[in-house]
């Protein structure tokens, strides 16, 4: 599965609205998570999880960082996420399952702050985007 | 099957009371076929779904989504018998329509996105997840009958 011009031509153009707020977005992407999909709380048992935490915070920068990576590079996924997709396979060893709720999450971060910009087709790119991420990240597990 | 709070079923009731059905119907199905588009093998009588306009544009698409969120709407009021308010559905989905239940939580994910751009702030974490509860438990409960 890669992506087509067109759907990278969205990504590009609404990360950079999205980077304005990447912060607060990654912070609410995982309180939707931790709140929908409780079971996803069991790799974060060393963080203090409650809304607004530091470590929350800093956390979500991360994810939505490395997500910024990927729109960068968006003709080479594989190449800028490559570090990352080592630590998930040998270090997190996150359940692929996850990466799917994670994404869906953020999509819908998304949606909720930019409706207008998250058109069918914008949500299309987003979701298949994401899903191009998700795989380099777990490419590595065996 | 998930158990609803008092809170939960607050939640979801409060914010379909401010749904247009029609609208978001329409827009939860015809993003199903944009989004992942193998859903289209179940309408191939539907007409034109060749680009992401003419799936949101098409009127079978709009009339189809408006009864399956009416449908939804419905079991609202029964959410402690979700199994068995979609018996009969559960089977026709089954028997009849042949549809993968994996199909159910795809929509489920694309009605919660719906909610979050037509709710925007109001859709917190607190009430996405309560409508998260919702659609897997309305999942399951259209499966429930499979054999």
């Amino acid at each position: 599965m890669s992506l087509t011009k067109t759907e990278r031509t969205i990504i590009v153009s609404m990360w950079a609205k999205i980077s304005t707020q990447a912060d607060t977005i990654g912070t609410e992407t995982l309180e939707r998570l931790f709140l929908s999909h409780p079971q996803t709380k069991t790799y974060f048992p060393h963080f203090d999880l409650h809304p607004g935490s530091a470590q929350l915070r800093a956390h979500g920068s991360k994810v939505v960082a490395a997500v910024g990576d990927a729109v960068k590079s968006i003709d080479n996924i594989g190449g800028a996420l490559s570090k990352l997709s080592e630590l998930h396979a040998y270090i997190l060893r996150v359940d692929p399952v996850n990466f799917k709720l994670l994404s869906h999450c953020l999509l819908v971060t998304l949606a909720a702050r930019f409706p207008a910009d998250f058109t069918a087709e914008a949500h299309a790119a987003w979701d298949k985007f994401l899903s191009v991420v998700s795989s380099v990240l777990t490419e590595k597990y065996r | 099957m998930g158990h609803f709070t008092e809170e939960d079923k607050a939640t979801i009731t409060s914010l379909w009371g401010k749904v247009n059905v029609e609208d978001a119907g329409g827009e939860t199905l015809g993003r199903l076929l944009v989004v992942y588009p193998w859903t289209q093998r179940f309408f191939d009588s539907f007409g034109n779904l060749s680009s992401a306009s003419a799936i949101m544009g098409n009127p079978k698409v709009k009339a189809h989504g408006k009864k399956v969120l009416t449908s939804l709407g419905g079991a609202i009021k029964h959410l402690d018998d979700l199994k068995g308010t979609f018996a009969q559905l559960s089977e026709l989905h089954c028997d009849k329509l042949h549809v993968d239940p994996e199909n159910f939580k795809l929509l489920g994910n694309v009605l919660v996105t719906v909610l979050a751009i037509h709710f925007g702030k109001e859709f917190t974490p607190e009430v996405q997840a309560s409508w998260q509860k919702m659609v897997t438990a309305v999942a399951s409960a259209l499966s429930s009958r499979y054999h």
